[in-house]
């Protein structure tokens, strides 16, 4: 074999193993989750781990309950969803229908610089200007109530808007190329019907966009899910029920929380918390790769 | 009333234009004000001293030298990695695989890779790395963590870049008896460069930004090397970056220096954006070419 044609074998051999690191990496980490998971899933139970309500992991005789912290986490979602989605929704609408190229040339960098901000100044800021205002909120609802615990506004509602906005980039982005998709002559027939351009926005484009809209809800969902230090600076320390003037603790949160002084079943009932969070996500990705799926069909 | 030269305005319609022009302003008012909210509280901070020193009890000083340098190490060393791997994959998805199992495996695999949250990163990387690789916390751990949370990130942007180049290049070069390694290495990279090195400042963005996958892998040592030596033994010991410092003294109370740092990362981010912005601009010049 010639010098020349080993090179060619050699270059194909390595680019399919840098191509199967990807495959390898996937494989460990959902091992490794799993078997760092389930030992304290055994030890406690898996119903008095997964549904138990109370979470005392330093106390004389430690209980491991997740269940108010597995709610937090998907109401979060949920509520940043609700007003993330709207929000981004109209805004990716600016961007891809109504807005003059001005304009747009204004808005598009904002999104993307919003995307490219580092979470823990999402976190800081949401220290230094939701926490106090939330605070005074707080005094305010809750100066006749003395069995309130005082959280000092970190709580529920501060993490919701820190995630809302977030998620903003990211459904903006993937709604507004999935507008421009849209095939001009569905447009153009429905306002050559005498529709309003608003008209045909909202019963035209956005439901012909509908999959690529979906899209970027569940992208976002799987963000907000994932989000940890930004939200783990604004949310409070103790494990509550969501409720918005809670201090609360996310499954991401609690990972940043107390990952560093646990040990023993402790962090063994932390890790079982990251395989939550694991199996939501694949949930998401597996949802995600439907939705596609079928956008691509029709 | 409805007449083609005087239209009815609809209230509706009104209001949605207002409701989507405010939606649109909610974006601009929270990037301007994020801006100008770090640089008003951290422009005080920044100091030569700041940016040069470390801090020291002793020496009374407060600074931030050792995470710079532990921000670049870490981006340096996962960049090394990750670009060869992640580029190279794509080119084994673009050129060398044919449609089949293994392609839609390392597909599925790589948007997964995508999906997962950093936090679970994190943990992988400090048991795997960490614990059974026996590298403790170090710039090493974080880096292989890292290496794997940015790798789709390069294999799709260098992906997208590869399907760019005309195919009558890679017919060309083997026309005139190239060989596949050949064709890839003169003519498709280079012809694919402005987005591989767009994906490549993404990633680096990516990892400027990192917080989660790095506090439990990398640690959080702020001290810089004395000896040529330690440089080097520094790859081997803990260095908590721009993020993790940012993250501690906002824990800390030290809300000076985490504005201070809030504003370096802003810098970084800003400059990073616009280098993207100049690379797509070239990218679209050379592909009218």
């Amino acid at each position: 074999m010639g010098k020349k044609y080993m090179s060619e074998t050699i270059a194909k051999v390595v680019f399919t193993i840098f191509a199967i690191v990807a495959i390898v990496a996937v494989c460990s980490i959902t091992v490794y989750m799993i078997r760092l998971g389930t030992p304290a899933l055994l030890e406690v139970g898996v119903i008095d781990l997964l549904f138990g309500t109370e979470w005392k992991p330093t106390a004389g005789e430690p209980v491991f309950g997740i269940f108010y912290v597995i709610l937090t986490s998907i109401a979060g979602t949920v509520m940043a969803l609700l007003i993330g989605v709207p929000v981004g929704l109209l805004t990716a609408v600016f961007l891809a229908e109504v807005g003059n190229k001005k304009l747009v040339n204004i808005v598009q960098p904002a999104v993307e610089l919003l995307a490219a901000v580092p979470s823990v100044i999402y976190g800081l800021l949401g220290i230094m200007i939701l926490k106090p205002f939330m605070y005074q909120l707080e005094l305010m609802i809750y100066k006749d109530a003395p069995e309130h615990q005082f959280t000092g506004g970190a709580n529920f509602i501060s993490a919701i808007l820190v995630l809302a906005i977030m998620i903003l980039p990211t459904v903006i982005n993937i709604s507004a190329s999935s507008i421009r998709a849209v095939q001009p002559s569905i447009k153009s027939a429905s306002l050559a019907l005498g529709a309003t351009k608003i008209q045909t926005i909202f019963k035209v484009v956005l439901p012909a966009a509908k999959s690529g809209i979906m899209t970027a809800v569940v992208l976002g969902m799987g963000r907000a899910l994932g989000e940890a230090m930004a939200i783990a600076m604004v949310a409070g320390g103790a494990v509550n029920l969501p409720l918005p003037f809670n201090s609360v603790r996310f499954l991401t949160t609690l990972i940043v929380g107390e990952m560093s002084y646990s040990s023993g079943l402790h962090r063994e009932a932390l890790f079982t918390i990251g395989l939550v969070l694991f199996v939501f996500i694949l949930f998401v990705n597996i949802f995600l790769t439907r939705i596609i799926k079928k956008g691509e069909a029709e | 009333m409805n007449s083609i030269t005087k239209k009815r305005v609809r209230i509706s319609d009104a209001v949605m234009y207002g409701l989507i022009y405010l939606c649109a302003g909610i974006s601009v008012l929270l990037i301007a004000g994020i801006i100008i909210y770090v640089f008003a509280k951290g422009f005080s901070q920044i100091s030569w001293e700041f940016l040069t020193t470390t801090t020291s009890v002793l020496k009374g000083t407060v600074g931030i030298a050792g995470n710079i340098l532990n921000t670049l190490y870490i981006i340096v060393l996962t960049m090394l990695l990750a670009t060869p791997i992640g580029v190279g994959a794509a080119i084994y998805l673009n050129e060398y695989a044919k449609p089949g199992r293994l392609v839609r495996m390392i597909e599925l695999a790589t948007e997964t890779l995508a999906g997962i949250p950093s936090i679970i990163f994190g943990m992988f990387g400090m048991m795997f790395f960490g614990t059974t690789l026996g590298l403790k916390y170090s710039i090493l751990t974080g880096t292989l963590t890292l290496t794997l949370m940015v790798l789709p990130l390069i294999t799709r942007n260098t992906q997208e870049a590869l399907k760019t180049v005309p195919n009558s290049y890679r017919h060309g070069a083997v026309g005139l008896g190239a060989g596949k390694w050949y064709t890839i290495r003169t003519i498709l990279l280079p012809s694919a460069m402005p987005g591989i090195i767009t994906g490549a400042i993404l990633a680096v963005g990516r990892i400027v930004g990192e917080s989660a996958a790095l506090l439990y892998t990398a640690g959080s040592s702020d001290l810089l090397p004395a000896t040529a030596q330690a440089y080097l033994d520094k790859i081997l010991q803990p260095g908590g970056t721009l993020t993790i410092q940012l993250y501690l003294s906002a824990q800390d109370g030290e809300f000076d220096v985490a504005f201070g740092i809030a504003l370096v990362l802003l810098v970084i981010v800003l400059a990073i954006n616009m280098a993207t912005k100049f690379l797509a601009k070239k990218f679209d010049v050379n592909r009218l070419k």
